[in-house]
């Protein structure tokens, strides 16, 4: 996997997919259309802001809510190399992996890293680099079912692979 | 060691004598259920994977619930695109227009889930087939394309809490108060990646439809799933409504849960979840005085016969408060045509509220009760978040019928104890 790096978006607890993506875009499921409403309802400048590769970093329960892939395909299609966070919902997190959305977990990363840090993550090793503030985090790897589906290039080339 | 509910389904259907909490697994699905949001989103998928169609068109259920009658032209498009998908595949249970129901009162009703299926959906409300013992989970989009071409999904054996249900229900105490209770003890990542297992003499005090709205609601705390034994009601539902054979699984006594909470109904009071989260919690006696502008009485959550028959039997002969819209939605058309037989759909009109097709539409801010900055909605729905229902500068406060129909009558929130 390549790694990430890039400016950091902060955000707190339980990050829901209504402020990610809200509904009343979900008449449209076009990458490049969600991507110009990206986190409208939470940060109404992120779309103006964010340049390819930036990283959102946020703490506990990320994305939590509905299941639509809309929400990861948004983040992914607005040019975020990478999320970090303390903990994601569940449907979100498989959902990262499935459209291959780089996603990583780390409670340390998550608390310590601020709003406009210069990040960088190796997605081999799970180091997360601060370059901003020097500090280092090792994050959690995927369990090796994960990285299966995610070398794969999301679960679309592993359902093929496997015909 | 000893294996939950959640785990015995799981185990038998990945076709293994035993699974524990974080193995991986593969899962054969008895159905993948998906809507007019994210059906589109998969049948793109789909067509990427090389397979010649779907794995078994009895059991794929396709419900464009959310934003129909369409919207506006491009949900007119993205229905088009699942019919079309339908027809093309030949699929058994695709509902138009006129047969529609929103996914999780309907699917029940057509009696597509019964006890120990696997279920996935492409809603995260899919949850709420574990009332009748089914595992049942909700997926993006690409797993349930994956779902619909092998016929399996890949999990993560989830872990368990276990809450014990306990006594009986005060009047106007409902499913609905059960559930927001135990969100605002546990919070929205209370029973994050677990599954939710209730167990306990208290259950037989529950409806149904109480165990429907409290299954649907697992997702609010963070749950894989939510789960309830299958006892004589639950077969009984199951029987009235399905051709198909239950199969009963049963928690070993010695499974192992992560955390264990005793809840005892007696104890439970109308309950009302603030804005923002669904855990932001008050008993009825701790709101104040709430001035609102809407109350939606309907969804996946609360739209079925029981909630219907609350909430006319607060509206009956009284009148909806000047300067307060409210919207009722039956969940499905039997539930709809069951109200017009009992003389609900006359109390409600007669009532000052206006009564709406099924559709998902306002409790996900879509169509049809959206709401403008500074407004506050009393909603029966599930969710709460920042924009849900409207402008980000809107508000919904979570509840039952009984207290949606109550305030839609004070204009404020009420309990309906007191009007």
């Amino acid at each position: 996997m390549e790694n990430a790096k890039g400016k950091v978006f902060k955000y707190g607890d339980n990050v829901d997919t209504d402020v990610i993506i809200p509904a009343r875009y979900l008449n449209s499921s076009d990458p490049s259309d969600l991507a110009t409403h990206c986190m409208e309802d939470i940060d109404k400048t992120f779309v103006e802001r964010v340049s390819k590769g930036d990283i959102i970093v946020a703490t506990k329960n990320f994305g939590c809510g509905s299941s639509r892939e809309h929400a990861p395909i948004a983040i992914k299609a607005a040019g975020v190399s990478c999320v970090i966070a303390e903990t994601f919902a569940r449907i979100f997190y498989r959902n990262s992996i499935n459209i291959g959305l780089p996603i990583i977990e780390c409670a340390e990363a998550a608390a310590a890293i601020g709003d406009g840090d210069e990040v960088s993550v190796d997605f081999d090793s799970g180091i997360i680099t601060d370059i901003t503030t020097g500090q280092t985090f090792k994050g959690q790897a995927f369990p090796p079912f994960m990285q299966n589906i995610i070398n794969a290039g999301g679960l679309v080339n592993y359902v093929n692979d496997k015909a | 060691m000893g294996m939950t509910m959640t785990q015995k389904i799981l185990a038998a259907h990945a076709h293994l004598a035993s699974v524990a909490a974080g193995d991986l697994i593969e899962a054969d699905l008895d159905l993948v259920l998906g809507n007019d949001i994210t059906s589109p989103v998969a049948i793109k998928e789909m067509d990427k994977m090389k397979v010649d169609g779907v794995f078994d068109k009895d059991k794929i259920a396709l419900v464009p619930d959310h934003f129909v009658p369409n919207k506006d032209i491009k949900s007119a498009e993205h229905c088009k695109c699942v019919r079309e998908f339908a027809i093309k595949n030949d699929i058994t249970n695709y509902f138009e227009v006129g047969e529609m129901g929103i996914e999780h009162a309907l699917l029940p009703e057509k009696g597509l889930t019964v006890a120990g299926d696997v279920i996935i959906g492409a809603d995260s409300h899919t949850c709420t087939y574990g009332a009748l013992g089914a595992f049942s989970t909700g997926v993006g989009s690409t797993d349930m394309a994956a779902g619909m071409a092998t016929g399996k999904a890949w999990f993560k054996v989830p872990g368990a809490i276990r809450f014990n249900i306990t006594g009986k229900k005060a009047p106007y105490v409902s499913g609905k108060d059960v559930i927001l209770h135990i969100i605002g003890m546990i919070g929205v990542d209370g029973a994050l990646y677990k599954s939710m297992e209730f167990t306990g003499d208290g259950i037989s005090d529950l409806t149904m439809d109480d165990r429907f709205t409290i299954a649907n609601m697992a997702i609010e705390a963070g749950g894989k799933n939510g789960i309830f034994p299958v006892d004589d009601l639950a077969l009984e539902y199951i029987r009235e409504h399905s051709s198909r054979t239950p199969v009963v699984y049963e928690a070993d006594p010695d499974a192992v849960y992560d955390e264990e909470y005793t809840i005892d109904l007696s104890k439970l009071r109308p309950t009302v979840a603030f804005p923002h989260l669904p855990e932001n919690t008050r008993t009825i006696n701790e709101v104040g005085d709430v001035k609102i502008d809407q109350v939606v009485i309907g969804s996946c959550t609360n739209g079925r016969m029981d909630d219907m028959r609350i909430a006319a039997g607060i509206l009956k002969g009284r009148k909806v408060a000047k300067g307060v819209r409210c919207i009722v939605i039956p969940a499905t058309q039997q539930i709809y045509l069951d109200c017009i037989k009992e003389g609900l759909l006359t109390i409600f009109v007669e009532a000052g509220a206006v009564v709406s097709t099924p559709t998902c539409g306002p409790c996900l801010g879509g169509y049809m009760g959206v709401m403008a900055a500074g407004e506050r909605c009393v909603s029966t729905t599930n969710r709460n978040f920042v924009g849900r229902m409207g402008h980000v500068d809107s508000e919904v406060y979570l509840a039952s019928p009984a207290v949606a129909a109550a305030s839609a009558v004070t204009g404020r929130i009420s309990s309906p104890e007191y009007i």
